[in-house]
């Protein structure tokens, strides 16, 4: 480095090299910024022996302290739940028919089991709570409940589940299959009597005839179903397998029988309450009054029991 | 005198405009880093003292009385005439209440505080600067306390250069307590804006207050320590970059202070003067302006950066005019091409004839257009207010008898300081339409429901629309009108989603 020079008007060194007579002057860096590197440096080494630093083969060294991003969301998450405790205590305390009552417990109760839900039910009631009608996932924002839609009817499907062999509790019915015993022309006269339930189809004795002697025991003289035993209702507007011709007459043949899995198991008590509290809410509840109508009449005898 | 087209500016360059190297060889060495020297100036009084008095008083009175203004809003808001809450989200000012969603008048009052700026600056230079700016107001405020303490101009030069004896120890510390309990005080007011001030100002010298809240006075507190003690006249000249504005906005017809050159020189004392009159003008050069000045600038060099048009020296230099028997104003507030008028030969013109240009009058124009029509939307705003969203999963449910149902999320907005009631109706649906909520059952349904919204808050609601069977809509309008004698009204419109039409 020969070429080190002292340039003139700044009398300051050069690093010594030169580009077509362009030179770099050898300026030092401002004190403070040397001071602020130096502190970054000091800092880093104490960063170092404190915290999770150098990556090794299966994970970073550990750092002193013990710290942890996944510690830190385990305590917030602790955290979280304590301050929960005192609300899932007092929905475990209060029955469940007694939650409208309190309209704060109640919205809780909602928010918990929507988020219940999201984890647990969306795989097959779909994020909506809508359903798949070519599965016969039931819808569960209307007001047509198989089994009951009261708080106390939705808890006890949600606990024991439908046709699941885990729980003894289980809500189970089985429609027999009527593939043989009908020939074709019955068939289609008893399809055409189910659908003129509901104004779909014209009436036709023949098929009133069918339906009396075989369904009406179960489903109801008029179809209006029995929601005790499980018998959906035929005259209304909605079908979990579909309301066609060539649906109905499917089922008539060879009934499929959804089944879904009990919770008391796997959720908590408090859990299960929420969930049906939201259920409740999606806008087809029906209220455990004494005047509800006619086909849940009978559903208030086991609720009886859970609030006396 | 000098030819006026001559007129060296050269100083208003500061000190390191390029200076030609010594012919001797060896390590000239310019210094491109200028330590700061103190600026302790001497006390003066006169017109523009005595305005600046005034407006340190007001805007100091502004700034450390406004929170404690109380403004009786009713039960339900905050009795503090000028608050931002920003934990609930509101910004009050006597009797504007500012939502989150009227975010645009505060970005309008921002514009026009810009352009006030610039309308102030085109009018009068840079008054800003010299006499409002809250750096300018404090660095005036630290340098009345150095005075207090150590004296005037010399005596705090000669301090300075003392040794630490005990008697300067002593002097020191108890300037620079009065410098931090000031500051502490300046950080203290700030944080009485966003919370209420009695309450705050209870919890805070309990050690109740929250960590913002000590952080923030011990920042400002920290920085007015520091800008107002000791940085000063620094900031302007180095860190603001107002003044680099306002070099790109000033031109000849701006008003300035200027020392009228052609007036002044040749410089010389009255003995000189008394000896040879026609070679001197008026500056006898008794450097008053420069001791005066509270940035330590010479304004005989001319416009420049560090001049923050304060007026002292106009003070100091009439003073001296007068005792000497010469006529005031060889510094004077002028614009450049007043001088150059002046220095031809011209009568002398009045300062305020600067004022009356085009570029005033046309931001005033804007700067008043943005406020009236400011002005005009508050006053013309509603306080209800009605939004809807749909819900998209499921789009629509078909009930047991065929009706079809539809839930919304409604958000009814009320920005009074009172609850009300407020009546949601259906319009544009066909007869038979009702509508339920959570709080209202099914069984309650009707076309028309009365929600309750709390003062001050927006309440969500979701609410269901139900189509009786056979009855077709696709879309529909919930219109929300407030119970009170204002009746005041909101239409929104959404769509009703069907089989067949989703």
């Amino acid at each position: 480095m020969s070429n080190k020079r002292i340039d003139q008007p700044t009398g300051t060194e050069t690093v010594g090299h030169e580009w077509d007579g362009i030179e770099e002057l050898n300026t030092p860096l401002p004190r403070w910024w040397l001071w602020t590197f130096y502190a970054c440096i000091a800092f880093s080494v104490v960063y170092v022996v404190l915290y999770p630093a150098w990556p090794m083969i299966d994970k970073a060294t550990a750092g002193t302290l013990g710290w942890s991003s996944r510690g830190d969301l385990a305590k917030e998450m602790s955290a979280a739940d304590a301050a929960r405790q005192g609300m899932i205590a007092q929905i475990a305390a209060t029955d469940i028919e007694a939650l409208p009552a309190s309209p704060e417990l109640m919205a809780q109760a909602i928010a918990g089991g929507a988020a219940a839900f999201k984890v647990n039910c969306v795989q097959c009631h779909g994020a909506g709570a809508a359903g798949y009608q070519e599965y016969g996932y039931p819808n569960l924002n209307d007001n047509d409940w198989i089994w009951g839609g009261t708080l106390t009817d939705i808890e006890t499907t949600l606990t024991h589940g439908i046709r699941w062999e885990g729980s003894d509790a289980t809500r189970v019915n089985y429609m027999p299959a009527f593939e043989g015993m009908f020939d074709a022309g019955q068939v289609a006269a008893l399809t055409s009597h189910v659908l003129s339930l509901s104004g779909k189809a014209t009436p036709n004795a023949a098929g009133a005839t069918l339906f009396s002697e075989n369904c009406a025991a179960c489903h109801g003289p008029a179809g209006a179903g029995m929601p005790e035993m499980g018998a959906p209702a035929l005259n209304d507007a909605i079908w979990l397998y579909g309301g066609s011709e060539a649906a109905v007459r499917k089922q008539i043949l060879a009934p499929r029988h959804g089944v879904m899995p009990g919770w008391k198991d796997r959720l908590d008590p408090v859990t299960i309450k929420m969930l049906a509290a939201y259920v409740h809410s999606r806008g087809g509840g029906q209220q455990a009054a004494p005047a509800a109508e006619p086909a849940t009449d009978v559903a208030q005898a086991p609720k009886a029991e859970t609030d006396g | 005198m000098a030819d006026h087209k001559e007129r060296d500016w050269s100083g208003a360059l500061g000190s390191a405009a390029p200076q030609p190297a010594p012919a001797a060889a060896g390590p000239a060495k310019i210094e491109l880093y200028e330590k700061g020297k103190t600026v302790h100036n001497k006390r003066i009084d006169g017109p523009f003292r005595r305005f600046k008095w005034l407006v340190m008083v007001v805007t100091l009175a502004v700034y450390y009385i406004t929170p404690w203004i109380r403004w009786d809003r009713g039960p339900y808001a905050p009795d503090q005439a000028v608050l931002v809450d920003l934990a609930h989200r509101r910004f009050y000012m006597f009797d504007i209440e500012i939502w989150p969603h009227e975010f645009y008048f505060v970005a309008g009052l921002l514009i026009m505080a810009g352009i006030g700026l610039f309308l102030v600056t085109s009018a009068v230079g840079r008054a800003w600067c010299g006499y409002a700016c809250p750096q300018t107001v404090w660095t005036d405020l630290f340098q009345h306390i150095d005075r207090f303490f150590d004296g005037d101009r010399n005596a705090r030069a000669r301090l300075d250069k003392a040794p630490w004896t005990a008697g300067k120890i002593t002097r020191r510390t108890s300037k620079w307590a009065v410098y931090l309990v000031i500051s502490f005080w300046t950080g203290g007011a700030w944080i009485m804006y966003f919370a209420d001030a009695p309450t705050l100002t209870y919890d805070f010298w309990r050690g109740e207050a929250a960590m913002v809240a000590y952080a923030t006075v011990a920042i400002l507190t920290g920085t007015t320590f520091w800008l107002g003690g000791f940085m000063r006249e620094q900031v302007c000249i180095y860190m603001c970059p107002w003044p680099r504005i306002q070099t790109a906005m000033l031109d000849e017809k701006s008003l300035i202070v200027t020392y009228k050159d052609w007036r002044g020189e040749q410089r010389g004392s009255l003995k000189k003067a008394a000896k040879n009159p026609d070679a001197y003008g008026d500056c006898v050069d008794c450097l008053q302006c420069v001791a005066v000045c509270p940035t330590g600038i010479d304004i005989r060099e001319g416009q420049q950066i560090g001049c923050i048009t304060c007026g002292l020296c106009i003070d100091a230099c009439d003073k001296v005019m007068k005792d000497i028997g010469r006529p005031r104003g060889l510094i004077d507030y002028a614009t450049l091409e007043q001088c150059e008028a002046e220095a031809a030969g011209a009568p002398a013109t009045p300062a305020w004839k600067a004022l009356l240009r085009p570029r005033v009058f046309i931001y005033f124009g804007v700067w008043g257009a943005i406020g009236a029509a400011m002005l005009f939307a508050l006053g013309a705003r509603t306080h209800t207010d009605l939004t809807v969203s749909p819900d998209r999963n499921p789009p629509f449910m078909l009930m047991k008898d065929g009706s079809v149902r539809n839930a919304y999320t409604l958000r009814l907005r009320n920005m009074e300081a009172r609850p009300r009631d407020m009546e949601v109706a259906l319009t544009g649906l066909p007869q038979g339409a009702v509508m339920w909520t959570e709080a209202v059952s099914m069984d309650n349904a009707a076309p028309v429901q009365v929600i309750a919204v709390p003062a001050n808050e927006t309440k969500v609601v979701r609410a269901y629309v139900m189509l009786p069977p056979g009855a077709a809509a696709d879309s529909f309008s919930f219109r929300l009108t407030s119970l009170d004698e204002q009746r005041e009204q909101d239409l929104a419109e959404t769509r009703f989603a069907m089989p067949g039409n989703e």
